[in-house]
C-alpha cells in the first residue's frame, strides 16, 4: 500500500507527533501524561511513517538505531539516581532545581523528570523495535 | 546509603554496557561475566555487613517505611544473594562456549542479567507489590530465554511455561489487592505489625491462600508442578541450569518470607498443610523421575522432589527446621545447577541426553564421571557431601518436633533419589556403549575449559559445604532465628 496522500500526511505529522509527545511527557509530573505515554506517542509517529513508506525508510528517518534509544533511556534512568547520592540523601530521592527563564517563567527541573525522560526513550525504543520487527515479518 | 540497592543496580548497569556494545559480539560474554563477578563480590560483602551490623534497610526516595518502597537485606536475603551470585558467575562462564553464536547475538547475555536483576530484586525488597514487580522482571527475562532460538520443542515447552506462570502472577496480584484492601499497606514489616495486632485474622485467609497458590506454582510444588518437567528440558542446558538453580527457589524464598513474617496466625492450619504438601511433592517428584530416560527430565523431576524438603522445613517451623530448609536450599541451588551443567558436558561428548543412547563414558572420560559424582551423590545425600547434612538437619529437626511421618517419608525419598542418580551413573558411565550407536562426535575432542571451570567450581562448593557444615549451619541458624522472630525485622524497618 503506497498512497501519496498517506505518505504526505505521515511526513508532515511526524514532527508534530514528536513535539506533542514531548509536551505530554513534560506535563506528566503533575497532570496526566508522562514518559510512558510520551514514548508511545513518539513511537506512534514513526510507526505511521513506516506504514506509509516502509520500515527501512522509517529507520533512516530515526537516524539512531532503536537499540541505542533503549540504551540511552536506561542510562538516563540510572543517571537520575546519582544526584541523590551526592546530596547525601537516601538512594533515589528526588532532587529539584528551579530555573527562572525570561518570558517563559519558572522551569522546575529535577531527577524525577530525568528518570521519566529515560522511560520516554526506553518505551520509544522498545515499541519501535517490536513493531518494526513485526512489520518486517 | 546505597548498599541495599546495588544488587539491583549492578545487573542494570551491566545491561546498559551489554546493549551499548551490542555490535561487539566477542565482548558480550566478558561484560556479562564481569557483571556477575561484581554481583558475587557485592553479595559476599553484603553478607559480612549484615553479619556485623544487623539488618540493612534503605527507604528509597526518602519515603519513610510504610509509604515508600523499602529495600531490606536480612541474613536470609543475604544468603540468597550470595547463592544467586554464585549461579550467575557459573552460568556466565559456562555460556561462553555452551551457547551458540546465534543465541548469543540475540540478547542472551542481557537477558541473563535481566533475570539476575529480577531475582536479586525479589531477594532484597521489603514490599509485596515491589516483590510482584521483580517476579515479573524475572519472568519476562525467563520467557525470552526459554524461547530463545525458536526451536519447535522450545516453543512447545514455552507455551506451558508462560501460560501457567501468568496465571500464577494473576493469583499473586489478586492476593496483593485483597490484602491491601483489608490492611491498607504493602510494606512487609507494616503488614506483619498490623496482622499481629488485628483480631479478625480470618479475613486474611483468602489472601494467604492466593499467595500460597501463586508461590506454589512458581516453586513447582505439588499439585502445581506439571509445567516444570514439561518445559525445563527444552532450552539449551545453560539456560535450564540457571532456571533450575534460581527460579523455583525464588518461589520458595517468598513462601518462607511470607509464612514466617506475617501469615503466622493460623499455625494449626498452615503447618500441617505444608508438611502434607512437602511430603507429596517429594514422593511424586522422585517417583516420576524414576521412569524417565532423558537426563534433563530426570533432573527436572528431581527439582520438584527437592523443593518438597524445603517446604517440609517450613512446615516443621522450628529454628532447626527453617535452618535446615535454608541449608538445603543452598545445597540444592549449587548441586542442582551443577548436575545440569554436567549433563551439558555429557551432551557435548555424546551429542545426546537420552540414556539409552549413551554408555561407556567412564572408559573414555574418567574425569567427567568424577565431576558428575560430586553433585549427583550430593543430591542423593551421600556423606560427606552437602546433601547428606541438609537432609540430616531437616530429618532430625522433624524427629525433634515430633513429626515422625514426614521424617520417615524424607528418609525414604532420599533412597529413591539415590536410585535415580545411580541410574544415570549406571546408564551413562558404567554400562558399555549400546550396540548400534555410532561413535560419538565429540569423543576425541577436548571439552572447552570454560565449560569445565564452573562445574569444578560448583563441585568444590558442594564439597566445602560437606566438610565445613558447622560454620555454614551456624549462618543458616542465625538466619532462621531472625526469621522466626519477626520483631527484629519489623523494628529494623519501622524503627522502635
Amino acid at each position: 500500500m503506497k498512497s501519496y496522500i498517506v505518505q504526505l500526511a505521515a511526513a508532515r505529522l511526524l514532527p508534530v507527533t514528536l513535539i506533542l509527545s514531548l509536551l505530554v511527557f513534560y506535563r506528566g509530573h503533575n497532570e496526566p501524561g508522562g514518559g510512558f505515554i510520551g514514548g508511545l506517542m513518539a513511537a506512534a509517529g514513526f510507526i505511521f511513517y513506516a506504514m506509509a513508506f516502509d520500515t527501512q525508510e522509517a529507520e533512516k528517518k530515526l537516524r539512531v538505531s532503536p537499540l541505542m534509544l533503549i540504551v540511552a533511556g536506561l542510562s538516563f534512568a540510572f543517571i537520575s539516581t546519582l544526584p541523590s547520592l551526592f546530596a547525601g540523601n537516601p538512594f533515589f530521592t528526588g532532587e529539584w532545581i528551579s530555573l527562572i527563564i525570561p518570558l517563559l517563567g519558572k522551569l522546575k527541573l529535577g531527577t524525577p523528570l530525568l528518570f521519566d525522560f529515560g522511560v520516554y526513550l526506553t518505551v520509544w525504543g522498545v515499541i519501535v523495535t517490536i513493531i518494526f520487527n513485526v512489520m518486517e515479518e | 546509603m546505597i548498599l541495599p540497592a546495588l544488587p539491583i543496580l549492578i545487573p542494570l548497569i551491566t545491561i546498559i554496557f551489554l546493549l551499548f556494545n551490542f555490535q561487539r559480539r566477542e565482548w558480550q560474554p566478558w561484560i556479562g561475566l564481569t557483571g556477575a563477578l561484581l554481583q558475587l563480590a557485592l553479595a559476599i560483602f553484603l553478607a559480612v555487613q549484615v553479619k556485623t551490623q544487623g539488618i540493612l534497610v534503605l527507604h528509597t526516595g526518602n519515603w519513610e517505611a510504610p509509604f515508600g518502597i523499602t529495600l531490606v537485606i536480612d541474613a536470609f536475603s543475604s544468603i540468597m544473594l550470595v547463592l544467586a551470585g554464585i549461579i550467575a558467575v557459573s552460568v556466565s562462564i559456562y555460556s561462553i562456549d555452551a551457547i551458540d553464536r546465534q543465541r548469543q547475538s540475540f540478547f542472551f547475555f542481557p537477558m541473563v542479567q535481566g533475570l539476575m536483576m529480577g531475582v536479586n530484586g525479589a531477594f532484597v525488597t521489603g514490599d509485596i507489590f515491589n516483590l510482584y514487580v521483580w517476579f515479573e522482571v524475572m519472568l519476562t527475562a525467563s520467557f525470552v530465554l526459554i524461547t530463545l532460538g525458536g526451536e519447535k520443542k522450545q516453543l512447545n515447552g514455552a507455551i506451558k511455561y508462560v501460560s501457567i506462570n501468568l496465571v500464577a502472577s494473576l493469583f499473586f496480584l489478586a492476593g496483593i489487592g485483597l490484602l491491601y484492601g483489608k490492611t491498607g499497606t504493602l510494606n512487609m514489616a507494616d503488614l506483619a505489625l498490623k496482622l499481629s495486632l488485628a483480631d479478625n485474622n480470618v479475613l486474611m485467609n483468602t489472601s494467604a491462600v492466593l499467595f500460597f497458590v501463586a508461590f506454589s506454582i512458581k516453586a513447582a510444588v505439588f499439585p502445581f508442578f506439571f509445567w516444570l518437567p514439561a518445559s525445563y528440558h527444552t532450552p539449551p542446558v545453560a539456560i535450564t541450569a540457571l532456571f533450575a538453580g534460581l527460579l523455583t527457589k525464588v518461589g520458595v524464598y517468598s513462601m518462607i518470607r511470607f509464612y514466617t513474617l506475617f501469615f503466622v496466625q493460623d499455625k494449626l492450619f498452615w503447618h500441617p498443610l505444608f508438611l502434607w504438601i512437602g511430603g507429596l511433592t517429594m514422593v511424586i517428584g522422585v517417583l516420576t523421575a524414576a521412569s524417565q530416560y532423558d537426563i534433563r527430565k530426570i533432573l527436572s523431576f528431581h527439582i520438584i522432589s527437592q523443593i518438597g524438603y524445603m517446604i517440609m522445613g517450613l512446615g516443621i517451623f522450628t529454628v532447626a527446621g527453617i535452618a535446615g530448609a535454608i541449608f538445603f536450599m543452598a545445597h540444592n541451588i549449587i548441586a542442582k545447577t551443577n548436575t545440569f551443567l554436567v549433563a551439558g558436558l555429557i551432551n557435548r561428548v555424546t551429542g545426546s541426553y537420552d540414556l539409552k543412547q549413551i554408555g561407556g563414558l567412564y572408559k573414555i572420560r574418567p574425569w567427567l564421571s568424577i565431576l558428575f559424582i560430586i553433585p549427583a551423590f550430593g543430591l542423593a545425600g551421600i556423606p560427606p557431601l552437602s546433601g547428606f547434612f541438609g537432609k540430616l538437619i531437616l530429618i532430625s529437626a522433624g524427629f525433634n518436633a515430633g513429626e515422625y511421618v514426614i521424617s520417615f517419608v524424607a528418609l525414604a525419598v532420599g533412597l529413591f533419589t539415590l536410585f535415580s542418580m545411580v541410574k544415570i551413573w549406571n546408564e551413562a558411565f558404567w554400562k558399555p556403549r549400546p550396540e548400534g550407536v555410532p561413535p560419538y562426535e565429540g569423543e576425541n575432542e577436548n571439552l572447552p575449559v570454560s565449560m569445565v571451570i564452573p562445574v569444578v567450581f560448583l563441585g568444590l562448593i558442594t564439597l566445602t559445604m560437606g566438610f565445613a557444615v558447622k560454620p555454614i549451619l551456624e549462618i543458616a541458624m542465625n538466619a532462621a532465628g531472625q526469621l522466626l522472630d519477626p520483631k527484629i525485622y519489623i523494628q529494623a524497618v519501622l524503627g522502635s
